[in-house]
This record gives structure tokens, C-alpha cells and sequence, in this order.
């Protein structure tokens, strides 16, 4: 369980970091490397064997954590850890869904970033980018973009990211008037890898459901998001508050995206036994996601 | 806290920290990889087998040989030039050296070895090793592989069963005849391990030497020592000329690394090739592929029972999953629970039938339980069922079955002799902290209510302090050869006084992390009237000055029960040169003195005293003020030899084990109704291990114990596909951490001192591990009652629940 031989770079300029990848990607293959919690294991089983690890943790202008016009600005070199404590409030789905990533000695490596760029289908934070509709920043040699998190993930372990690219920071909009939250995923032991997973948000206004968007995820190639503003709406101008209702119409309304989870199954899961998770998941955060909201306009 | 008080005499029984830990917790432990011995030792890396069965049909290693910084290659030539087939427990025709030679048969099995100047270079050359496989047919699992048409293993022995025994003790047949009421039952236990933190690790040295080779190896083995014969039978040399030296600290076990030895074997080969010593440290993928586990074990269990509920017969087949080869001491873990087949129960009729047979999964061996989960898997799956079938509450109906308190010690019909124990009363404790009949009212109302909560209860004797006499079991009575008896549980101890005083104690039990040497200190300090600080324990295996036989190791919970009691025969030779050196000085008879508080004095007359050291200062200056014919001897060697443990009878009963303590233990699980997520609410147990030498050290093995049964009921199993993939990496298999271990747990005890150890202990690493998986099972069972359904298999989680209830309910 030792890595294939690689060489090492760690430039403290981000031109630096992409000069690396594309030298790098002319000799064979660069990749970058923040916490390196997913990488160094690909690494050691030797499944994979670039030639060139980029460690951009130096790159000062990739450090940053801040406000930035209505959204939390993460930069590809903030571990998960410092997110969790000085931000899960301002950013309370990004908050919810933390915990849930591996155990606190993994998160205080791994980065926000990082875990994106990986794509990991079972993965929280690609779920929840998606959820929020936060913004990715893309930089190469030939500048920067930004891609919305709906158009970064094409599929398992695959973005639209270029071989000489990385991403430098993701946006995640701050919560807007009305709007609630909800996450909840099941795995066989705490931060493992979720079976199935779901992130919702809700907005409210005047006691309406105006928004409902609910992503499940760890059940297909990528996260996959749903608008349930309709059915959502309906539910809670017949039901009001009344969760065991609302839990009832909506598990009738989020079955359906629920059958719609095709995979081959594992020991720890089944293709049934996923879609009943997205189904109870799913249902269970949307319903928490307008109890947040109403909680949060209480405030 | 260790108390620094001068007092002494009392230092048993009191929760004293362990003296390991502080350098454990602080980075200094020296295990093997901490350790440079041999200045020069090379690194090698293991090329295995991906295949589960395929005929080896050409080997290249000379691309490997030449790529820089590699000293050799070997592979399956190398192996048969040098070494012979490891001797088996069996007569079975099943060759088994440390890599496949003519066939691979598991995943993950060695077919070469690569030594370069590190671990980086030696993987990088095994890449660059071609071996030619022709693939064959693959079988997993133990119903195919007993098929007439099943693809062989080893086609020298004709068949997958590699033993097959049948066993038959009083009148079976006459008390099924007669039940009330036949209750049957077919359970699966699976196969886990225990992932100890630190994996394997081995450095072999071979020399060439004017009498022969000569073999030194560091290895964290841990015995039995029964398997240093096995190895050395393979080099070929005699143990005299294999030297094994064991590190002091050794990261986790269980059982685990009983299954290093081959390895030494083959690093001994690589060694033997590079010219040089070779290193070898498995890594986590390696040791899951290819180390050790507990069998897997069909099981089918058969009672008689008459109408008030009683057992009067057992009918039990065992089918054990033992991997690709007989490797020694298997097939003993069908065979460590003998002597208590019928756990709990009075029960005075048994037939059994153990088979052991072979697949394409990796070897099995120890494992903490060691036979004993799967034996109680079985046994208290079929009490609930009887229980069901009765109409009886599960509780109630084991109390009827118990082995009265008043029938200690009591004789099993398979030969075991429980020493002592009152299961009654730790039923009636146990039944009493849980508030179980409360509970079940309680639990039958929400079940109503919709919500799937559920009780569930487990019994076990625990066996400790093994004779290794069961392994012959293996072969028929008619078989075993007149004078080559096999038996015991011996355990040695030396205790040393040096000039000032000081007392060390050499410790050869080779410890795994368990508290050995805390406990030895409490021990001697107290047969010596010593202060604690004046004993310093040093744990030390070397075979070439440590005294062992092939009982010796760290196995089957047998510190407590053997070598407390070894330390105590030889703590108290000393104190008889003590108390006569001390006589010189006092002018008193020997006889007339007793030792305490650091201090020989004269009974009775307490101001007429000598400092203990000056006694032993005395032996050590000036040893011919001694009485005639008294050896200046302050060392005493003692070998504890327990008569109760003697070979198999010509009708096949034996003491399987020394001690025999007990566990009760009652589980609460809730399951999400929608999700299926089985939670524990909580666990009373109550334990029963006799005289309890330190409560802070048994209370962790009883958590210890409890989480790996923990693990076993939900959540690890070594699985593999129909094709023979394994399981191989800590994503999939699944070790509960903290955070699955937080479960409220009420612990009780019962004390009845063993009447066959010097301090009454029995051993206590493992009742836990045995009865846990039942009790978790017996649980889910209970929350699911609505539905009718049965729980045969293990592990549980919310995908087994959802196909359970999936079919239950089409």
C-alpha cells in the first residue's frame, strides 16, 4: 500500500499552481492536492498514478473564508473544520451536513473544495452545493469561471473540470428571507459513506411554499435535485403545520423520485432498500425544512 | 489511582491503573516496527493472488530481480526448495506451505516475495512480477463445497471435508423418541475478525551455520506456542534452532495474529535468498485479505424437549467454514467448546456432528470468542425458538434449563467440569437490573402502537485457560496414537529479588495489550508484603532464555486462571529464602515469620522484624550465613500444571478448558419503523469470572468484549462474492467505532471463585464476544414479533431488515 513514484510541488502563487498542472499534464498527469483525504488512498492502492501532485495549501489567495455580496466565499485551502466552526451558521445547510462528513479528524484535512471537485456521488457537500445553487470558481491558464454547482458535476467522480484546471473557491448563498432547511442521510456507521442521502430547502412567504427544491443523493451517478414547489405548496395550504399529515402526502409525492433511483445494490444497501431511504430521507427534510423556516422568521 | 501507600498485602481486587499505559499514550511503545535489531534488514513486499482459485501455470521474476534496489525475488520455487508442507492437526492430505505452490486458493494468498531497500522500491518491483494463472472454479460457501460436483481444493485429498466427526454422549435417540416436542433450527454465523490496530509484522534472519541453518525471527505473535514445532517442522530444523523473539508491546490481537507464523516461515525463505534479514509489515489491505478471521459456521440444532420445556437432548451439526486450508491450530475452533456444547443448560444427552471443510476464502483461526460466539449463536437462537414454540417466555425457560447452583462443580456429558458459578442468581440479577418482565409489558404495548422495540436475552458459559488436549479430538479416539497423549495448560513464570530488594518478575505470557504486567505486580506484591513499587514486572519473550512450552502464549483468557496462579507458587518459593535469611537475622524460625509492609517479622511479636531487603541482602552478600543445605537461590521458576487438564478420553470427552466462568446478559433495541435503523437503548449484563483480580482491567475487557460482539451482530462481516471477491478495505468492512459504542450499559457481578486456581480467577476476555451477537439477535427477533420473523444470520442493519420484512410481507 505504497503510491507509484510521483514528484511534489508546492507553490505559494496560484499562477504557480497552474503553471504546475499544465507542465505536469505535458509529462503525464498533475493533480492537485488540498487535504488529500480522498486522494491519498487512491494513491497508495495505487488506482491511480499521477506524475505530479500540485498541493496548493500555501497559495495564500486560496485561504480565504468570508462574506462576499449575499454569499460565504470558501477557497479551495479551508479545511472542512474551520467551515464547521466559524461558519455553519451563516451557511446552515453547509452547517447540517458537516458533521455528517467522516469524523472530526478527517474534516480538520479535508477541504470544502476538495470534496467537490471529487465528486463522489455518496458525498454531502456536492449534494448540498446543489441544493443552495452555490457557485464554483474554475481557474486554468486561461483564467477563471464561474460554473453553477448544476452544471460542475457531470457524473460519478466526474465534473467539468479540465485537466489543467482546478477550483479556487465555491460560493454558497446565504440563507434568504423565508427560506428553511433540511439533511439527513443514513450510513451503515457514523461517517461512512451515505447509503442515500437528501438536502432540502424550502422558502416560505406568508405561511406559502413559494420554493422547494429537495436532492438526494448517494442513490445515482451524482446528486440529483427535484423542485417539489407544487406538491409542497398544496400540502401545506391543505395541512398546515401538521407533520404527520405533511409527512403523508409528501412520502406520496417524493415515492416518485424515489422509483426513479436505479442501482445495482450492495451488501449494505439495496436498490429497494435505497429508494424507501430517499423516500423517508427525503420526505423527513423537506418537512424539517419548513419547520426551519417558520423557526427561523420566529427569530 | 495506583496508591503510593506503604500498606500491603491488599493490592488484588483493587482497580489500579495499568502501568503499560503511560507510555503507550505518550508515543513510547516499542513494537516491532519501532525496532531496528538487525542493522541492514531488507523490506519485502508480498505479491498475492487475485484470483480465488487458479492453477499456477508459470512464475516470472526476472524483471522484478533486476529492477534497482532489489535484492531477490522468490516465489513458489524458492518455497518447496526450502521448506517442507507446515505439519497439520490432521492426517488430511492438504499441503500447506506460506505461499500457493501449485494453486492459488483464496485472494489475497502470497505467491512471491519481493526484497528491496524499502517498502516503495519492493512494491514497485512486484509490479513487475508475472505469474501465468489458468483460472478454475471458485466455491465460498461450505453447502456447495460439500457438493459431489464442487471444484476441489485440494485434489490430493478427494473431498472439501477435511474432518468429519461424529459424536455421540447418552441416550439421544431414546430422548427424542420420547420428546413433547422437537424444536429445530438452522443458524449462519459469519465471518469476522478483529482488526487489531497494529497488523502483522516479522523480521526473519536465516544463517547458515556449522550445524544447520539457524532461523531468528522478531515477530508480535502471541502464541500458542504449539505453533513454534508447526514452524519449525516447516524450515526443517529442530526448535532449538529457531529462535523467536516477541517485542514487548504488541498493538491488538484477539486471536488474530495466532496467523503470523507462516510468514515468518517465508521471510525466513526471503532471508535465506537476499543474504540479508528481511522485514515484512502487512498493511491493512493485506491483513484483511489474507491474515486470519473467525469461521463462518452453519449450524443446525436439534432439541428434545418435554412438556414442562425441558431439554433433555441436543442434536447439533457443525459445518465450519475453516478458508482454503487446514492451517494449524484449525480445525481446533470447532473444538474450544467442547466441554460446554450445552452452555447454560443441564442437558445430559448430545450428539454432534463437526465438519471442517475447505473453500476459496482465506484460512480461519483465532479469534476472541474462539468457537464460542458461534456455539451460542446457535444454541440460544434455538432456546428462543423452543420458547416460541412452547408458548414460554424466553427468560423463563432458560432459568428451568440452568445447571442448579447446587450441581457445582458440574460435569457436562461432553467432559467438561464447570469449576464453579451460580447461574441462577446472575439470571435473577440480570433479570432484575433490566427490569425484564417490566420491559416486555411495556414493549408488547408500543409494538401495538406501531413501534418495532423489542428484548432480547443471552446466556454463556465462558470458557478460559484452554487445554490444548481438544485439538485431538479432531482425530478419532482409535487414530490417536498410544503415548502421544496431547494436553494442558501450563504457564510459566521466573521472579527474581535483586540485592536491594527489588523483585522482578519475567513475564513470557506475551500480552496484547491486556494488563499483564499491572496485574502481575498486584499479585506478587501482595504474596510478598511488598509495596507495589518494589515488584517490576519485565514482559519478555525470547524462546532461547524465556521459559515456554507449547501451551505457552496469550490465548484463550488464560493469564488469570494460569499464570496468577504460577506467579503465586513462585512468589511463595522465594518467600520460604526469604523467611530463612531472615531467620539468620531475627534469630527465629522460619516457620514463625510472615511478610508485610516491606518487612519480615515474627508473627505475633511484631516489634521483632527485618527490612525485606536486608533478608534478600543477606542471600545475595552473605550466602554462607545460611543454614546448611539452603540454596542461595532467590530466583524461583514455577510451571503451573493444572491436573484438571488432561488428554481426550477413549470416549471422547475432555475438559476442554480449566475454568468455566459465565454471562447474562439482556439487550434493548429500538428500529426506526420507516428507516430500519436498528439502535441498542440498552445492555444489562452481569458477569461472573471468579476472583476479580482488577476491576478496572475486567470491566474493560467486558466493554472490550462486548463491542467486538457489537461488530459480529451489526456490522462486520469478511464477505465475498459468489466468485470469490472478498471484502478488503475499511470502506466495506465495517469496524464499529465510539460512535457506534455508546450504548448505556449496567454492569453487575456474580463471584464464584474458581476452585482450581490459586486465587479463585477465572479468565474474562471473551464471555462478551460470545454472547453478544446472540443477545442483539435474539432482540431484533423480539421488535420484529409482529411479523413473524425469524432471525437465523448475522450481521443485522437497515438493508437485512428491509429484505426480512420485504419477504415477510409480499
Amino acid at each position: 500500500m505504497k503510491p507509484a513514484p510521483f514528484s511534489y510541488v508546492r507553490p505559494t502563487r496560484l499562477d504557480d499552481v497552474v503553471g504546475e498542472l499544465e507542465e505536469a499534464e505535458s509529462a503525464g498527469s498533475g493533480k492537485v492536492i488540498a487535504g488529500g483525504q480522498s486522494l491519498l488512498p487512491v494513491l497508495a492502492m495505487r488506482l491511480g498514478r499521477p506524475r505530479t501532485l500540485v498541493d496548493i495549501t500555501r497559495v495564500p489567495e486560496l485561504a480565504g473564508l468570508r462574506e462576499e455580496g449575499g454569499s460565504i466565499r470558501i477557497g479551495a485551502a479551508v479545511r472542512q473544520r474551520q467551515v464547521e466552526r466559524e461558519a455553519a451558521q451563516r451557511i446552515p445547510l453547509v452547517g447540517h451536513a458537516l458533521p455528517w462528513i467522516g469524523h472530526r479528524e478527517i474534516r480538520s484535512r479535508g477541504t470544502v473544495c476538495g470534496s467537490l471537485a471529487h465528486a463522489d456521488p455518496s458525498a454531502e457537500l456536492p449534494a448540498v452545493a446543489l441544493c443552495l445553487g452555490a457557485v464554483l470558481t474554475v481557474t486554468g491558464s486561461r483564467g477563471s469561471r464561474e460554473v453553477p454547482a448544476a452544471d460542475f458535476f457531470t457524473g460519478a467522480m466526474s465534473t467539468v473540470l479540465g485537466g489543467t484546471e482546478l477550483v479556487t473557491a465555491v460560493r454558497f448563498p446565504a440563507p434568504r428571507a423565508g427560506e428553511g432547511f433540511g439533511f439527513g442521510e443514513m450510513a451503515r456507521r457514523h461517517g461512512d459513506f451515505a447509503l442515500a442521502g437528501a438536502a432540502a430547502r424550502v422558502r416560505l412567504d406568508g405561511g406559502g411554499v413559494v420554493e422547494a427544491q429537495l436532492v438526494g443523493f448517494g442513490v445515482a451517478d451524482r446528486a440529483r435535485s427535484q423542485d417539489f414547489t407544487g406538491p409542497l405548496a398544496e400540502a401545506v395550504s391543505r395541512h398546515g403545520q401538521d407533520e404527520k399529515a405533511l409527512t403523508a402526502v409528501m412520502t406520496e409525492a417524493v415515492s416518485e423520485m424515489a422509483e426513479d433511483v436505479v442501482t445495482a445494490g450492495d451488501a449494505h444497501a439495496s436498490q429497494d432498500y435505497r429508494r424507501r431511504l430517499i423516500r423517508v430521507l427525503g420526505t423527513r427534510a423537506l418537512v424539517r425544512a419548513c419547520a426551519d423556516s417558520r423557526r427561523r422568521a420566529k427569530r | 489511582m495506583a496508591s503510593a501507600e506503604s500498606s500491603t498485602g491488599s493490592y488484588v481486587g483493587q482497580p489500579l491503573a495499568r502501568i503499560e499505559d503511560p507510555a503507550l499514550v505518550t508515543g513510547r511503545g516499542r513494537f516491532l516496527d519501532d525496532l531496528d535489531p538487525l542493522p541492514g534488514t531488507l523490506v519485502a513486499a508480498v505479491v498475492r493472488s487475485p484470483h480465488p482459485h487458479a492453477r499456477i501455470r508459470g512464475v516470472d521474476l526476472e524483471r522484478a530481480r533486476r529492477h534497482p534496489g532489489v535484492a531477490a525475488v522468490i516465489g513458489p520455487e524458492e518455497v518447496l526448495e526450502t521448506l517442507r508442507p507446515f505439519p497439520l492437526s490432521l492426517k488430511t492430505p492438504m499441503p500447506y506451505y506460506p505461499t500457493g505452490t501449485d494453486k492459488v486458493r483464496f485472494v489475497g494468498e502470497p505467491v512471491a516475495v519481493v526484497v528491496a531497500t524499502d517498502r516503495y522500491t519492493a512494491e514497485d518491483a512486484a509490479e513487475l512480477v508475472h505469474i501465468d494463472y489458468e483460472l478454475l472454479p471458485a466455491v465460498v460457501e461450505t453447502a456447495d463445497a460439500v457438493r459431489e460436483d464442487a471444484p476441489l481444493l485440494h485434489d490430493s485429498a478427494g473431498s472439501n471435508i477435511a474432518s468429519d466427526r461424529l459424536f455421540d454422549f447418552g441416550e439421544v435417540d431414546s430422548a427424542f423418541e420420547a420428546a413433547a416436542h422437537v424444536v429445530a433450527g438452522e443458524y449462519s454465523f459469519p465471518r469476522y475478525s478483529s482488526t487489531p490496530m497494529e497488523c502483522y509484522s516479522v523480521i526473519s534472519e536465516w544463517r547458515e551455520e556449522a550445524g544447520g541453518p539457524q532461523v531468528t525471527a522478531w515477530s508480535n505473535f502471541h502464541g500458542p506456542f504449539s505453533m513454534v514445532p508447526v514452524l519449525a517442522g516447516a524450515l526443517g530444523i529442530g526448535a532449538a534452532q529457531l529462535r523467536l523473539i516477541i517485542p514487548q508491546d504488541n498493538g491488538g490481537s484477539f486471536g488474530i495474529k495466532a496467523g503470523i507464523y507462516p510468514y515468518v516461515a517465508l521471510m525466513a525463505v526471503a532471508s535465506k535468498y537476499a543474504g540479508r534479514p528481511v522485514r515484512w509489515t502487512e498493511d491493512r489491505i493485506e491483513h484483511l485479505l489474507a491474515s486470519s478471521a473467525g469461521s463462518d459456521r452453519v449450524m443446525r440444532f436439534s432439541a428434545a424437549v418435554d412438556a414442562e420445556g425441558i431439554v433433555q437432548a441436543l442434536d447439533v451439526d457443525f459445518r465450519e467454514n475453516v478458508g482454503a486450508y487446514l492451517r494449524p491450530p484449525e480445525p481446533a475452533t470447532l473444538y474450544r467448546c467442547f466441554g460446554n456444547i450445552t452452555g447454560a443448560y443441564r442437558i445430559d444427552n448430545v450428539r454432534l456432528r463437526s465438519r471442517a471443510v475447505v473453500t476459496n476464502k482465506a484460512p480461519t483461526g483465532l479469534n476472541r470468542g474462539f468457537g464460542g460466539q458461534q456455539l451460542y449463536f446457535g444454541l440460544e437462537r434455538l432456546m428462543d425458538r423452543i420458547a416460541r414454540t412452547l408458548g414460554q417466555n424466553p427468560a423463563e425457560l432458560r432459568r428451568r434449563n440452568l445447571v442448579p447452583t447446587a450441581a457445582f462443580p458440574y460435569a457436562t456429558p461432553t467432559g467438561g467440569i464447570y469449576d464453579s458459578g451460580d447461574y441462577e442468581q446472575a439470571v435473577a440479577k440480570v433479570l432484575e437490573s433490566s427490569r425484564y418482565q417490566q420491559l416486555r409489558k411495556e414493549q408488547e404495548e408500543a409494538r401495538a402502537r406501531g413501534e418495532l422495540v423489542g428484548t432480547g436475552i443471552a446466556l454463556a458459559v465462558e470458557p478460559s485457560a484452554t487445554n490444548i488436549g481438544y485439538v485431538g479430538l479432531a482425530t478419532p479416539a482409535e487414530e490417536r496414537p498410544p503415548g502421544r497423549d496431547k494436553s494442558g495448560s501450563t504457564e510459566h513464570v521466573r521472579v527474581t529479588v535483586d540485592p536491594s530488594g527489588t523483585v522482578s518478575v519475567l513475564l513470557g505470557t506475551v500480552p496484547q495489550g491486556q494488563g499483564h504486567a499491572t496485574v502481575a505486580r498486584q499479585v506478587v506484591a501482595d504474596r510478598l508484603g511488598l509495596p507495589l513499587e518494589k515488584v517490576v514486572p519485565k514482559v519478555d519473550m525470547d524462546t532461547d532464555s524465556t521459559p515456554w512450552t507449547v501451551t505457552s502464549g496469550s490465548y484463550s483468557s488464560r493469564f488469570s486462571p494460569l499464570l496468577t496462579s504460577a506467579l503465586v507458587e513462585a512468589a511463595d518459593r522465594v518467600a520460604e529464602t526469604i523467611k530463612v535469611a531472615a531467620g539468620v537475622l531475627l534469630e527465629a524460625p522460619p516457620q514463625d515469620l510472615e511478610l508485610d509492609g516491606g518487612l519480615v517479622r515474627v508473627a505475633g511479636a511484631e516489634e521483632r522484624s527485618v527490612a525485606f531487603r536486608h533478608a534478600a541482602g543477606l542471600v545475595h552478600w552473605d550466602p554462607g550465613a545460611l543454614p546448611d543445605g539452603v540454596d542461595a537461590q532467590l530466583y524461583a521458576e514455577a510451571a503451573f500444571t493444572p491436573p484438571e487438564s488432561t488428554a481426550p478420553s477413549r470416549t471422547d470427552q475432555i475438559n476442554s478448558s480449566l475454568c468455566y466462568g459465565f454471562v447474562a446478559e439482556v439487550v434493548q433495541v429500538r428500529i426506526d419503523p420507516e428507516t430500519y435503523e436498528i439502535s441498542i437503548q440498552q445492555v444489562n449484563a452481569v458477569h461472573d469470572a471468579g476472583t476479580v483480580l482488577n476491576p478496572l482491567l475486567i470491566e474493560g475487557q467486558v466493554h472490550g468484549a462486548m463491542v467486538h460482539g457489537l461488530g459480529g451482530a451489526l456490522y462486520e462481516e469478511m464477505s465475498y462474492t459468489d466468485s470469490g471477491q472478498p471484502t478488503s478495505t475499511f470502506m466495506d468492512y465495517l469496524v464499529p467505532t465510539s460512535a457506534e459504542a455508546d450504548f448505556p450499559l449496567t454492569g453487575d457481578r456474580v463471584v464464584t471463585p474458581s476452585p482450581v486456581t490459586k486465587l479463585g480467577a477465572k479468565g474474562s476476555g471473551e464471555g462478551s464476544s460470545m454472547s453478544f451477537p446472540a443477545a442483539v439477535a435474539s432482540a431484533v427477533e423480539d421488535a420484529l414479533s409482529a411479523h413473524g420473523i425469524e432471525i437465523t444470520a448475522l450481521p443485522l442493519h437497515g438493508n437485512v431488515i428491509n429484505d426480512l420484512l420485504t419477504r415477510a410481507t409480499p
